[in-house]
C-alpha cells in the first residue's frame, strides 16, 4: 500500500517547526505504524538526510514512550491502544496521514516528534507513593484487600504515563494522570494513611507545571491507551475536597 | 588474574544471615560522604537507588529513557515467584531453591540461589506495603498461579502487567528519594565508559542523549543495572533501546563476562509477520496454565485448525513430558517447538509457529474466567495479529527473551573491578543455563532492595582511597576515549545503516547461536561475525552530528559493541562442549533429543577476560553441589 505522510519536523533549540511531506510505497498492511517510520528513517539515511526523531521503546504499549498524534488523535484511531500497537491495516491505501508530537504548554517539543514530559515525573515526586523504606514492610498477608477493591485499584494503577490525556485535552489538563495515581493509592489500605497530603501535593504540583484545569469533557479517558475511567477524576476531586476541609 | 566468589562458609541455610552479620557497617553520619552511581532504572536499578538513598548514601541515577518509569522491566507480564506457600501446596524456601537450581540445569551457584529463595518472601512484603495491586482472592488474601518448571503455585501477579506494577512501586520509592534529595536523577543519559584507577572504579562517563554533551561523574562505587543483551539477535522481546554497551564497556575495563552463551529463547511469542519486523512480542508463559500446545500429526497439513480433528492433533508437550505437560521449562518447550517446525509440522502462513489452544479451558471454565486471568494478553495478541484467540487458537513461536549470561559477580554482586557491582539481568548469577518463569523480577528486586544495600558496605569501608590527581586524570582520559570513539564512527562515510548491519548480525546469531548449535556452524559464524565487523567499520553511514538527539549514532555505537559481544557468545558456545539448559549442542544429545550434560568437564562457570588485541582469555569457576545431587533434569 501507499501512504502520504505529513510529518512535523522541528530542529532542536528552535521554537517552531513545520510539516514535511513524505510518500511511502510498497508497505505491508501487517507492518506496525512505527515500523513504517523505521522504514522511512532507513530511506532518509540512505539519501543522506536526517531521520525523524521520535520516542519509542517497548513497542508493546506498556512503556509509555511513544507520543504521536495521528490525524488529530493521540496514539491514532483506536481506543485502548498506544501508537506502537497500531498497524497499517487500520489505514486505507493512498491515505494522507498527519503526524505530530503531543502538544501542551507543559510538554515542550524538544526535536521533531519528541516532547519533554518530565513534568509527570515531578508530579510523582511530589508524593505519589506510600512512604515505606525497604525492609520496613509487615508480612504481606497482614494487609487484606477486598478483591473488587484490588481490581479497581489495578485499573487505575495501569496508567503508563504517556501523556495522551494531556495531548487530547482542550485545556491540556493532566487530571486523568494525577487522578489515576490518587485513586490507585486511595483505594488501598496501604495508601490511606497519606492520602490527604498526597492529593494536595500532587494537585499543587500539577498546577505549578502549567497543566490546565479539568472541564470534564472525558476526551482524556477516550484517548487513554489503558482506558482509565473518568471516575478517577471524580474520586480525585472528592479526595481533594475531603482534604481541605 | 585471580578472582574469588567470596561465598561464605557454613551451612547453606545460614550463609546469608551470617554474611550480613560479618559485613562491616557504615556509620550513618558517614553514609552521606559516599557517592554511589546507579546506571539503569529497571527493577534492580530503581530498587537499589531508592534503598541506598534511604540508608543515607548520595546516589546519582542514570537512565537512557525520558523517565525512569519506562525501563524495560515495565514490560514483564506474568509474575514474580516467592516461597510463601500461601496455597499450602508443599512449597518452601528449599523447594524454590531446588526448582531454580534444577531449572538452570545445575549451572548456577547453590549459595546465590538459596539466598534468592530466602529473600523472595521479603520482596512480596515490600511490594505489598508499597501498594502494588497484586491479584487477590475473595477473602482478601493474595492469589497465586503456576509457572513453568514448578509443580506448586508460587507466582504472585497483577493481571498480565506484573512487571509494570512492581516497577511503578520501585519508581515511586525512587522518586520519593529524588524529592528528599538523596537521589539525583539523570534521564536521557547513556553510560559510555567506566573510569578505573588501580583496579578500582573512579566513576563513569555519560552522554546526554538530547544535547550530545559528554561528562564524567566521580563515585566511590558504581552499580550497573542495565539489563541483558538479548537485542544482540536484532529480533527479540527486549525493548528497542535495550543494549549491552554499558556492560561491554565495563568488560573492556576489566570486568569479566560469564556464560555469554546462555541466552533464553521464550516459547510463547507472537510469530514474525515479515521482513519489516522490528521486534517480537512475548505472551506470558502463564498462558500455558490453561492453553494447550499442539501441531498437526501429519507434516505439511495445511488445513485450518478447526478442520483438524482431535485425533489428528499432537499435543506434543503433554505427550513427551506427561508430569509437567504444557508447563515444562522454557528451554524445553522452545526446543520442542523448533523440532516440530523443522519436521514440517509448523502452522500458519510462514510455517514457523505452533498452536496454543484455549478451547478446552473455554469449555471448562468459561470466557469470563479466561478474560479475568489473561484479558490483556488476549488483547495484545488480537491487536498484533488481527485474530481473536477466544475463537481461533493462537499461533506462537519461540523468540529471544532473556540472557542468563552477564558480567561475572561474586557473592556480594561485585565484579572483578573493585567497586563495580552488577545487578539484575546484567549479571550472570542466579539462573544457570536456563531461567524459570517469574524469577527475573524476583532476582532484580532481591539484588536491588535487599542484597546490594548490605553488601556494598564492605567495599566502601575497605576500599583504598585513590589519589585525587589520578581520579581526575582517569576521568579525563575516559572522556577523551569516548570522544575518540564518537569521532571514529561519525567519520565512516559508507552507505550502510547500523540497522541493516544489526539485522544481518541477528540473522547469523539466530541461525548458528540460537536454539540449536554445532561446532561447524559456530566456527563458521565467528568468521562471518568478524567479516561483518569489518564491514561495519568501513561501510557504515550515520547522518547528522553528535550534538543533538541522534538515534542513528546511538544505534551505531550499540551495534559496534554487539558485534564484539557476538563473537564472545559464539566462542563460549564453542568451548562448552555439552548441552545444558538453553545451550543445546547438537553433538551432545540423547536418543530422545534431550540435552546431554557433561558434569565431569563442564560443571563450571565460563568466565571471560578481555585482553587488548588478543583473544579473550577463558577462566573457569568450578561449581560445587553439596546440597543437591547433580541429576539428569527430567520433567517426564
Amino acid at each position: 500500500m501507499l501512504l502520504k505522510l505529513k510529518i512535523w519536523r522541528q530542529k532542536r533549540g528552535q521554537k517552531k517547526g513545520s510539516f514535511e511531506n513524505y510518500e511511502m510505497d510498497h508497505l505491508s498492511p501487517d507492518m506496525s505504524f512505527l515500523e513504517m517510520l523505521d522504514q522511512l528513517n532507513e530511506d532518509l539515511v540512505g539519501q543522506k538526510k536526517v531521520p525523524v526523531a521520535f520516542d519509542h521503546d517497548c513497542r508493546e504499549g506498556i512503556c509509555g514512550s511513544c507520543s504521536l498524534v495521528i490525524n488529530g488523535n493521540p496514539h491514532g484511531p483506536h481506543a485502548g491502544s498506544a501508537v506502537c500497537q497500531l498497524h497499517l491495516r487500520s489505514f486505507k491505501d493512498k491515505e494522507e496521514i498527519w503526524i505530530e508530537p503531543f502538544r501542551a504548554k507543559a510538554f515542550p517539543v524538544l526535536q521533531d516528534l519528541i516532547v519533554d514530559r518530565s513534568a509527570f515525573d515531578r508530579i510523582i515526586q511530589s508524593g505519589a507513593y506510600v512512604s515505606v523504606n525497604t525492609g520496613q514492610a509487615p508480612e504481606a498477608h497482614s494487609i487484606l484487600v477486598e478483591k473488587a477493591k484490588a481490581e479497581e485499584a489495578f485499573s487505575h494503577a495501569a496508567c503508563i504515563g504517556c501523556g495522551a490525556c494531556v495531548a487530547v485535552c482542550k485545556n491540556a489538563s493532566a487530571s486523568l494522570f494525577v487522578a489515576a495515581k490518587v485513586s490507585h493509592l486511595a483505594l488501598l489500605p496501604q495508601g490511606k494513611v497519606e492520602k490527604k497530603a498526597r492529593v494536595l501535593k500532587m494537585v499543587k504540583q500539577m498546577e505549578k507545571e502549567g497543566f490546565g484545569a479539568c472541564t470534564n469533557t472525558g476526551a482524556c479517558s477516550r484517548a487513554c491507551p489503558k482506558e482509565i475511567s473518568l471516575h478517577s477524576i471524580a474520586r480525585m476531586n472528592r479526595e481533594y475536597f475531603k482534604s481541605i476541609f | 588474574m585471580k578472582f574469588f566468589n567470596h561465598i561464605p562458609s557454613g551451612p547453606l541455610e545460614q550463609k546469608w544471615d551470617r554474611h550480613c552479620f560479618e559485613l562491616p557497617l557504615v556509620n550513618p553520619a558517614n553514609k552521606r560522604k559516599h557517592h554511589i552511581i546507579v546506571v539503569g532504572t529497571g527493577l534492580a536499578g530503581a530498587s537499589a537507588s531508592a534503598s541506598l538513598a534511604e540508608l543515607g548514601y548520595q546516589v546519582k541515577t542514570f537512565c537512557i529513557q525520558d523517565s525512569p518509569r519506562r525501563a524495560h522491566s515495565i514490560a514483564a507480564q506474568g509474575g514474580i515467584n516467592a516461597a510463601k506457600n500461601y496455597p499450602g501446596d508443599g512449597d518452601s524456601i528449599r523447594r524454590l531453591f531446588y526448582d531454580t537450581i534444577k531449572g538452570g540445569d545445575f549451572r548456577s551457584r547453590e549459595a546465590n540461589v538459596y539466598r534468592l529463595a530466602q529473600i523472595s518472601n521479603q520482596i512480596i512484603d515490600q511490594c505489598v506495603a508499597q501498594g502494588v495491586p497484586f491479584a487477590r482472592e475473595y477473602g482478601g488474601l493474595l492469589a497465586n498461579r503456576s509457572f513453568g518448571g514448578a509443580q506448586v503455585s508460587r507466582t504472585f501477579y497483577a493481571r498480565g502487567q506484573t512487571g509494570q506494577q512492581l516497577l511503578l512501586g520501585a519508581y515511586g520509592a525512587l522518586m520519593r528519594q529524588v524529592d528528599k534529595g538523596g537521589v539525583r536523577l539523570f534521564p536521557r543519559h547513556e553510560m559510555m565508559d567506566l573510569a578505573v584507577v588501580e583496579g578500582q572504579v573512579a566513576g563513569v562517563v555519560t552522554r546526554n542523549l538530547l544535547t550530545g554533551e559528554i561528562k564524567s561523574h566521580f563515585a566511590q562505587a558504581v552499580i550497573l543495572a542495565t539489563g541483558g543483551y538479548g537485542n544482540i539477535f536484532y529480533l527479540s522481546t527486549n525493548a528497542m533501546h535495550s543494549n549491552a554497551s554499558a556492560a561491554w564497556r565495563c568488560y573492556k575495563k576489566g570486568a569479566f563476562f560469564a556464560n555469554p552463551c546462555f541466552t533464553q529463547i521464550h516459547p510463547t511469542c507472537i510469530p514474525r509477520s515479515g521482513d519489516h519486523q522490528s521486534k517480537l512480542t512475548l505472551l506470558s508463559e502463564s498462558l500455558r496454565n490453561d492453553g494447550r500446545i499442539w501441531v498437526p500429526k501429519k507434516s505439511g497439513d495445511k488445513r485450518v485448525p478447526e478442520n483438524i480433528p482431535e485425533g489428528e492433533r499432537d499435543y506434543y508437550l503433554e505427550r513427551i513430558y506427561p508430569s509437567f505437560g504444557n508447563l515444562t521449562p522454557r528451554d524445553l518447550a522452545s526446543r520442542q517447538a523448533k523440532f516440530q517446525v523443522d519436521a514440517g509440522k509448523g502452522v500458519g502462513p510462514t510455517g514457523e509457529a505452533v498452536y496454543l489452544d484455549f478451547k478446552e479451558a473455554l469449555e471448562r471454565r468459561g470466557k469470563n474466567f479466561l478474560s479475568e486471568k489473561y484479558g490483556n494478553l488476549f488483547q495484545i495478541y488480537e491487536k498484533i495479529t488481527g485474530e481473536n484467540p477466544y475463537e481461533k487458537p493462537m499461533r506462537i513461536y519461540p523468540a529471544v527473551h532473556y540472557t542468563m549470561g552477564g558480567l561475572w559477580v561474586d557473592y556480594n554482586l561485585e565484579s572483578t573491578v573493585k567497586g563495580l557491582f552488577v545487578l539484575g539481568e546484567a549479571n550472570f548469577s542466579d539462573h544457570g543455563a536456563n531461567r524459570l518463569g517469574a524469577s527475573a523480577l524476583m532476582q532484580g528486586l532481591a539484588d536491588g532492595y535487599f542484597i546490594i544495600p548490605r553488601t556494598i558496605a564492605r567495599h566502601l569501608v575497605e576500599r583504598s582511597s585513590l589519589e585525587e590527581k589520578k581520579v581526575k586524570k582517569a576521568l579525563e582520559e575516559s572522556v577523551k576515549e569516548v570522544q575518540k570513539r564518537l569521532d571514529k564512527v561519525l567519520q565512516i562515510k559508507g552507505g550502510k545503516t547500523a540497522g541493516a548491519i544489526h539485522r544481518e548480525l541477528g540473522y547469523l546469531l539466530w541461525e548458528y547461536v540460537g536454539m540449536l548449535r554445532n561446532e561447524k556452524g559456530l566456527i563458521q559464524v565467528i568468521t562471518a561475525i568478524q567479516g561483518l565487523k569489518d564491514q561495519f567499520w568501513k561501510e557504515l553511514f550515520i547522518p547528522g552530528e553528535q550534538h543533538y538527539k541522534n538515534a542513528e549514532l546511538e544505534k551505531a555505537l550499540r551495534v559496534a559493541d554487539f558485534l564484539e559481544l557476538a563473537e564472545l557468545m559464539a566462542q563460549d558456545s564453542l568451548e562448552r562442549k555439552e548441552s545444558c539448559g538453553s545451550h543445546f549442542r547438537e553433538e551432545y544429545q540423547s536418543q530422545e533429543q534431550e540435552a546431554l550434560r557433561d558434569d565431569e568437564h563442564f560443571c563450571h562457570v565460563s568466565v571471560w577476560e578481555h585482553t587488548e588485541g588478543k583473544k579473550a582469555l577463558l577462566h573457569k569457576e568450578p561449581l560445587e553441589f553439596k546440597e543437591v545431587s547433580l541429576s539428569v533434569r527430567s520433567y517426564k
